[in-house]
């Protein structure tokens, strides 16, 4: 059940005798990973959580931040990577439902989901499986629920190759106050809503904290099964419900199902509660308290209403033709007593639960991999011969190549609210009604992160905000995905740890708090760990959306402009890996307070409407932001002519370098004087590069191409594969 | 003049309809229940899209028997105008108040997109304040979409005009690259014999202000609306 000998001996002491069949069940998804975060909670600790804007941080179902005029964004990303890897479209698909239904949970119509998905080696079979499996399992749900697909990244490297990360997340619109996951009010009763409870996901969450390997095809039915159009109906059917006010209390039932739920809502009141399953609607007969206590099924929520209001909530679900039981009631005495019938199935004190999960510092050691791998030196490697060639070569690269094959399956526009389309760097989201606009993006990248956790873990945060930069918002806040191997391993565990303390630093930094998040670890083949891979969503705030930036070229006669450095940086750069296929090298430094600069600088350039276009600076560095600006312009195709190469610099390093902090922008040459007032103020260097316009990108006199083969080559990347 | 946007259980694109014709133009509306059995006060009815009860069988075979749907083929009977958008398109055909069926997309994927659609007819209630021939930029979001009819129901739908938008290039041309999800004839959206009844699988409610990028569709509406004063003028 993945309790540890040593687990086991607490759980005799804490009860004082043995635990039946169905209380160790409980102890053991309780006390699992997945839901008791043993092992990360006191690193988790770390991060900063609290800010003026900031009505929930982490603890509840999903972070709740404000945003004036009585309303407030709800937002959380979680991982669902063991189900992917064996089950893609129902791992992804149910992916999809758990996180909305955290979002719900709180009170808010979910506006957005984005999706964070890293693969192994597209040319592998069983690689193109599973990502088209995953893309079609959260589309399949995405699209039936009705909320929006409106953003996300792809990333392939061998490293993921038996063990995909499918990350999702969901934002939320709340009107007024967030509700509560807490079971208030001794003696309310306890209601089951949705779905029938069935055998599937029975220790999901078990599952979900162990490594992948040859077994872990027989966790198929450990997966569980998703039913979008009744997910659907149950977030219409708790909106509603919860406006009605007699609400006290709301969970989504997600991993270890009714178990945790039950416990966590008990444990955040102080309070117990007492169930009796023989009450709880099933799909089939015969199911042990066990079963129906670990069953994972999908679509169920927990609902603790005020007393004598039963009836009128029922009558909601009811409408919705949703069931709706009442199986139990708040007690006062903080035990977690489970009835089937008349006989007592299990009784265990709450906090045993909760507050008594073992947790465990370790003891971290530097992987030995890392020293020889920080210390490739790519000025060995020859330069390209031929830089149209090495720019083509880039942009074929899955990890660059247009990801339109993946959006394109994702309905990103319905609720008519998508301003920015997927495809840019964060997709902006009208908040109707109102003039504001949010911006959302999700980042990270595992190979930094593999070369260096601190600075991999700061670049995280660092790029998201960027992003967000880029069209003109300020982050209100994050919620984080760590995808890390076995914590049990010092190695993994000094990955995790500094990843977490860089992502900390640059939170601390750039003033933006994180407001929920998950944790994923385990994520192994064979014993060999995944990239340690920490995935940051960010939602910002755009007071003007009238006043907002997309990445793509405009039109011609713009000028061209760098904001930033760029510095010999090559390690760990997608340039080495389309080229060269080496995973190596020291990834590129980050210095907090100049990012925070360049952003401000951007931010504030688009918030004066100097700019046509801004766009950040990531893999594949300058030129290929320079070739995605020209392919991604709202009026289509678009050339440009520029100079980059300078002294003191090989001229791959000048144009693929992953140097950070750096924006590229486009403007009328008429806004160049206010630009370089903005630019000089916050001491912010800047280079004016060249000019839009024309059919060819041209850089310097080493590349000089079409952009109609730019785009045939982009476009194809990724969708060739599939 | 009032409009009503019939709810499914499933429907999800109710809200942007409901947007679209109460906020962007201007006219009441009401929401629908699906089972609802009388629409009596209304003057156009709309079937938004969606996934109306999970669709997990064809598309629209079980929105067909809820008890809304006797209600709504009685209106269109009695001459009221009926729009159907997407899912709303597929539960016209399976109703039969159109002609033919949905397979799936070509390639059998869901497409969003935005994709350009050229008007066939712009004499009919929901395209009049179109030019004929005028090419429309509209999005897409299905993935079942392929229109599929007999020959003799395509030759009889062609021959009466009732094709009312082709996928077509920017310019206009038809063309196979131009069909997004592999339709009989490019057809984008059918209207029935007695010019009452429109189904079409692109959104015209995402495509109505131009914060969303395209205003082309607004004109379905204000097509509606023109139709129903002039004939409550008459």
């Amino acid at each position: 059940m993945g309790l540890t000998d040593e687990e086991y001996a607490r759980i005799l002491e804490l009860l004082g005798r043995e635990p039946n069949e169905t209380e160790l069940g409980m102890f053991a998804v309780m006390w699992s990973e997945h839901c008791g975060y043993k092992n990360s909670r006191p690193l988790l600790k770390l991060f900063p959580t609290q800010g003026p804007r900031v009505l929930q941080g982490p603890g509840e179902n999903a972070g709740v931040v404000d945003i004036g005029d009585g309303q407030a964004v709800v937002f959380k990303m979680e991982s669902h990577n063991h189900p992917s890897a064996i089950e893609p479209y129902q791992g992804a698909a149910t992916g999809v439902g758990g996180i909305v239904r955290d979002i719900f949970a709180m009170g808010a119509r979910p506006i957005a989901c984005l999706d964070s998905l890293r693969f192994g080696d597209l040319k592998e079979r069983r690689t193109v499986y599973l990502f088209s499996g995953v893309v079609a399992g959260i589309a399949g749900y995405g699209n039936a629920i009705g909320v929006p697909t409106v953003g996300g990244e792809a990333f392939f490297s061998p490293s993921y190759q038996g063990n995909p990360l499918v990350n999702v997340m969901c934002v939320g619109l709340l009107e007024g106050a967030p509700a509560k996951g807490a079971a208030a009010g001794v003696g309310n009763p306890v209601l089951l809503v949705g779905a029938k409870t069935g055998r599937d996901g029975i220790h999901g969450a078990t599952f979900a904290s162990e490594e992948l390997g040859e077994a872990s095809e027989e966790r198929r039915p450990a997966v569980q099964v998703g039913d979008p159009f009744r997910e659907k109906l149950l977030i219409e059917a708790c909106l509603e419900a919860l406006k009605t006010g007699y609400v006290v209390g709301i969970q989504d039932l997600g991993a270890a199902g009714i178990t945790s739920s039950a416990v966590e809502m008990a444990g955040r009141a102080g309070t117990g509660m007492e169930i009796d399953i023989s009450r709880v609607p099933r799909r089939e007969p015969g199911m042990s308290p066990y079963e129906v206590m670990l069953s994972e099924s999908q679509e169920r929520m927990l609902l603790v209403v005020e007393k004598g209001r039963e009836e009128e909530v029922k009558r909601i679900f009811s409408r919705w033709g949703l069931d709706a039981t009442t199986i139990g009631r708040v007690t006062q005495d903080g035990v977690m007593r489970v009835w089937d019938g008349k006989t007592l199935a299990a009784e265990v004190p709450v906090r045993y639960l909760t507050e008594e999960v073992p947790t465990y510092v370790r003891e971290g050691r530097v992987p030995e991999y890392l020293a020889a791998a920080q210390a490739f030196d790519w000025h060995t490697l020859p330069e390209p011969a031929d830089y149209n060639e090495a720019l083509l070569k880039l942009l074929a690269s899955p990890n660059i190549a247009s990801h339109e094959w993946i959006w394109r399956q994702y309905d990103h526009m319905v609720q008519t609210n998508t301003v920015i389309l997927p495809g840019s760097d964060a997709a902006v989201l009208r908040v109707k009604g109102t003039s504001k606009g949010l911006a959302l993006t999700c980042d990270g990248n595992g190979r930094y992160t593999y070369l260096d956790p601190y600075t991999g873990g700061m670049i995280a945060v660092a790029e998201a905000a960027r992003n967000l930069a880029a069209c003109g918002a300020e982050p209100l806040g994050l919620t984080d995905c760590l995808n890390f191997g076995n914590p049990e391993k010092p190695e993994v565990y000094w990955q995790l740890k500094q990843a977490i303390e860089g992502m900390a630093e640059a939170c601390r930094s750039l003033g933006i708090p994180v407001v929920s998040g998950n944790v994923s670890l385990y994520n192994e083949t064979e014993g060999r760990p995944i990239f340690p891979t920490p995935v940051v969503g960010m939602v910002g705030l755009l007071p003007n959306i009238e006043r907002r930036a997309q990445q793509g070229f405009r039109g011609p006669g713009d000028v061209i402009v760098l904001l930033g450095s760029t510095e010999d940086e090559l390690g760990g750069s997608e340039y080495l890996y389309a080229l060269h296929g080496l995973e190596l090298g020291r990834p590129p430094r980050l210095d907090l307070k100049k990012e925070a600069r360049v952003q401000e600088a951007c931010r504030t350039a688009i918030r004066e409407g100097l700019l046509s276009s801004a766009h950040d600076l990531s893999d594949g560095g300058l030129v290929v932001a320079l070739a995605e600006s020209c392919l991604t312009g709202p009026n289509g195709p678009q050339g440009a002519r520029v100079e980059i190469a300078r002294a003191g610099l090989r001229r791959d390093s000048a144009y693929f370098s992953e140097t950070q902090s750096r924006i590229l922008i486009s403007l009328p040459e008429e806004n160049l004087p206010r630009l370089a007032a903005i630019a000089g103020r916050l001491g912010v260097p800047y280079s004016v590069l060249g000019r839009t316009g024309g059919e060819r990108l041209e850089v310097d006199d080493a590349i000089s191409l079409p952009v109609n083969e730019l785009q045939r080559v982009w476009k194809e990347g990724l969708a060739c594969y599939l | 003049m009032k409009f009503g946007v019939v709810v499914f259980p499933g429907s999800n694109c109710d809200a942007d309809c409901y947007h679209a014709v109460k906020n962007v133009l201007g006219v009441e509306c009401d929401y629908l229940w699906h089972e609802d059995t009388d629409v009596a006060g209304y003057d156009a009815i709309i079937l938004p899209g969606g996934f109306s009860y999970g669709d997990y069988l064809r598309t629209g075979a079980i929105a067909r028997f809820s008890p809304i749907m006797a209600a709504v083929a009685d209106f269109a009977r009695a001459g009221g105008l009926v729009l159907g958008i997407c899912n709303g398109f597929q539960i016209l055909l399976e109703a039969g108040l159109l002609p033919g069926a949905m397979r799936r997309n070509v390639g059998l994927s869901f497409r969003c997109e935005f994709i350009h659609v050229r008007v066939e007819n712009a004499d009919t209630p929901f395209t009049g304040a179109y030019r004929p021939g005028q090419v429309l930029r509209l999005p897409i979001a299905h993935g079942e979409g392929n229109y599929y009819a007999d020959p003799e129901t395509l030759a009889a739908l062609e021959a009466g005009g009732q094709v009312v938008l082709r996928y077509s290039e920017p310019d206009g041309r038809i063309s196979e690259a131009a069909n997004p999800n592999g339709s009989l004839h490019n057809i984008a959206a059918l209207i029935n014999k007695e010019g009452n009844v429109l189904g079409m699988m692109p959104h015209p409610e995402r495509a109505s202000e131009a914060i969303l990028g395209s205003e082309d569709g607004r004109g379905i509406f204000t097509s509606m609306l023109r139709y129903l004063e002039r004939r409550r003028g008459r």
